[in-house]
């Protein structure tokens, strides 16, 4: 007796076929919460430092502004402790980090049929109004991270994980603001 | 000594450059989890704010309870130095606000900055929006921190955990932790049923058994215990011991005097000895605290600047700083020294031009006072604060400033 298996969907070749692999569905939450956890861990044994991505940033923006503007850095004392004289903004831990994760990000989506340029947003709004709001959301985000010197990789899980008093105090704040705002931007995402 | 985290973290990354690589291993996990998780998707983050799908909270917390009962696993049973994990600071205020701001911007543009990343890196155009969006914000918080400065840097708390704050052992705020967590998934659940229309029937059993292993490893965390100051000292003793008998730790004064004047150095003293005598005469810049304090400002001096700072304690003879080194040591602060020969000492190498302080003949070695001042003057005698350009004195420099990378990298966050 011999079975037919159900020919498969054949993939397409070269780069069309980057963007066009059968797409899969998430991993369940908490499964996923495990293995952040599992990396956010190791992170911390190996290393002393847990995950991060606004300093990532803060540290690539100032690279690009001590190439521009060195003498700028120099007068801003925020900026100096960075990029300051010959220090180099991306020696540090928060760089590879970051860029690491931007990499595991593309590798993940490939290999779940994700690599998709789309834009997601709720029904009732338009795509500039959603890319309006998340230029915004993404400055206001990086803007308020950076006061809180980290955001919620940097404060919430390394914070959260290591039991710092203030990151959990300003965790509570993160999910307060969005609550508080959530009701007055409904429309824009249900 | 607990083999982590590895030596080669606690120095410079750019004296191993293959640690650059390991931290880019450790963000690609990271963003590959977050990936897998569903992050790169604004409608999925944004559904956490309309109850209808709480990933956002069981992947966050369950990403926190996880590596919380792992960390504080680990270094109960003395694998994990938890002295040299990086807490972050709390800044209260800014903070707080910081943390409403980022509410905001979560809720208006859908992502926060590590799932911007990963959603550009899927090419989700609005995520490559945020994340330049985010870039612009960083850029502008950098441009604009001058005219807050003061409130930045405000309500200042350093290292400063929740057994801090609720005067708890580790152990009772772990299991305390993970049962909140718990009972956020129980509610978030329920919120999913009732708003999200979700069937519960439907989630896997397994979620079961992940809840017991967190309360089983919880509760062995509260069991265990985190080593306290004995167990830290028998596990650096005999290394400790040694350096202590060869007098690689005890510094002459003079060479206090010359790392003082040094303004690449950052010098903390710290006199251990009782108020009477510190009252009567000490260094200036000299802080008080007393042994049994000493504790109690580990977590303020674990986040000194380790490239260049040097803690130098000292009571009257070497005795009593002797027992605060040990302490430090076992508390893994580095770069601590002994003044030799304690106040007495310094006062018989730099105390000539004081006339009236006269020795009283109390034998060396009993961490007594040797000489009589004649009033309670602190560090109003010219002897406390001696011109390093003055003295021309000869010791054997003893302070090897070990290169250590800050705890937070340099930068925050």
């Amino acid at each position: 007796m011999t079975t037919i298996a159900p020919a498969r969907p054949k993939p397409r070749a070269g780069l069309r076929g980057v963007f066009s692999r059968p797409e899969k569905p998430y991993i369940h939450p908490y499964l996923g919460g495990a293995l952040l956890g599992i990396v956010l861990f190791l992170a911390f044994l190996i290393t002393r430092n847990g995950l991060g991505a606004s300093g990532g940033m803060n540290r690539y923006v100032a690279v690009v502004e001590d190439a521009i503007a060195p003498g700028h850095i120099d007068r801003t004392p925020y900026l100096l402790k960075l990029a300051g004289g010959a220090k180099n903004p991306l020696d540090d831990w928060s760089v590879p980090v970051i860029t690491g994760a931007l990499l595991g990000g593309m590798v993940s989506g490939f290999f779940n049929g994700r690599l998709k340029a789309e834009i997601n947003k709720g029904p009732r709004i338009t795509n500039r109004t959603r890319l309006l709001l998340a230029f915004t959301g993404g400055a206001i985000m990086a803007y308020g991270a950076r006061m809180a010197r980290g955001c919620t990789s940097g404060q919430g899980l390394s914070g959260g994980a290591t039991l710092s008093a203030g990151s959990w105090a300003l965790m509570m704040c993160i999910f307060g603001g969005a609550y508080a705002l959530a009701y007055f931007l409904r429309k824009t995402w249900n | 000594m607990p083999i982590f985290p590895l030596q080669a973290f606690l120095q410079p990354l750019s004296e191993n450059p293959w640690t650059y690589l390991v931290f880019g291993v450790i963000g690609f996990g990271f963003g590959y989890v977050l990936e897998l998780s569903g992050f790169g998707n604004s409608k999925k983050l944004a559904a956490q704010f309309y109850f209808k799908d709480l990933t956002v909270l069981k992947v966050m917390f369950g990403a926190i309870v996880t590596a919380m009962v792992l960390i504080f696993l680990s270094s109960a049973v003395g694998i994990l130095d938890f002295n040299l994990v990086y807490v972050p600071e709390t800044y209260l205020w800014p903070g707080l606000l910081g943390g409403v701001i980022m509410g905001f911007g979560f809720i208006i543009g859908g992502f926060c900055p590590g799932t911007s990343v990963v959603s550009a890196a899927t090419f989700k155009i609005d995520g490559i929006l945020f994340l330049l969006g985010a870039l612009f914000g960083v850029f502008a918080f950098g441009e604009t921190e001058k005219f807050f400065d003061g409130f930045w840097h405000s309500s200042y708390f350093g290292r400063l955990t929740l057994m801090d704050v609720f005067h708890l052992p580790t152990g009772v705020v772990v299991l305390l932790v993970v049962l909140m967590a718990l009972f956020m998934f129980w509610g978030g659940e329920q919120l999913e049923r009732l708003i999200g229309k979700r069937d519960l029937a439907r989630e896997p059993r397994l979620r079961y058994a992940g809840a017991g292993a967190l309360i089983v490893v919880a509760l062995a965390v509260l069991v265990l215990g985190q080593p306290d100051a004995a167990d830290r000292w028998a596990r650096v003793a005999s290394a400790k011991e040694a350096s202590l008998a060869a007098r690689e730790v005890q510094i002459h004064p003079g060479e206090l005097l010359a790392n003082r004047a040094d303004d690449k150095l950052n010098v903390l003293i710290l006199d251990v000895r009782s108020e009477a005598d510190y009252n009567v005469f000490h260094l200036d810049g000299a802080r008080h605290v007393p042994l049994d304090q000493l504790r109690a400002i580990v977590p303020e001096l674990l986040q000194q600047p380790a490239e260049n700072t040097v803690t130098v304690v000292m009571s009257n003879d070497e005795a009593a700083a002797t027992d605060a080194w040990k302490l430090l040591q076992a508390e893994s602060v580095s770069n601590v020294y002994i003044l030799e020969g304690g106040i007495n000492n310094w006062i018989k190498v730099f105390g000539a031009a004081e006339r009236e302080v006269t020795p009283t003949g109390t034998p060396v070695g009993s961490d007594r006072l040797a000489y009589l001042f004649p009033a309670a003057l602190g560090s109003r005698y010219e002897a406390a604060d001696p011109d390093a350009n003055e003295w021309k004195i000869e010791y054997e420099p003893k302070v090897k400033l070990q290169r250590k990378r800050s705890p937070s990298g340099g930068g925050c966050g």
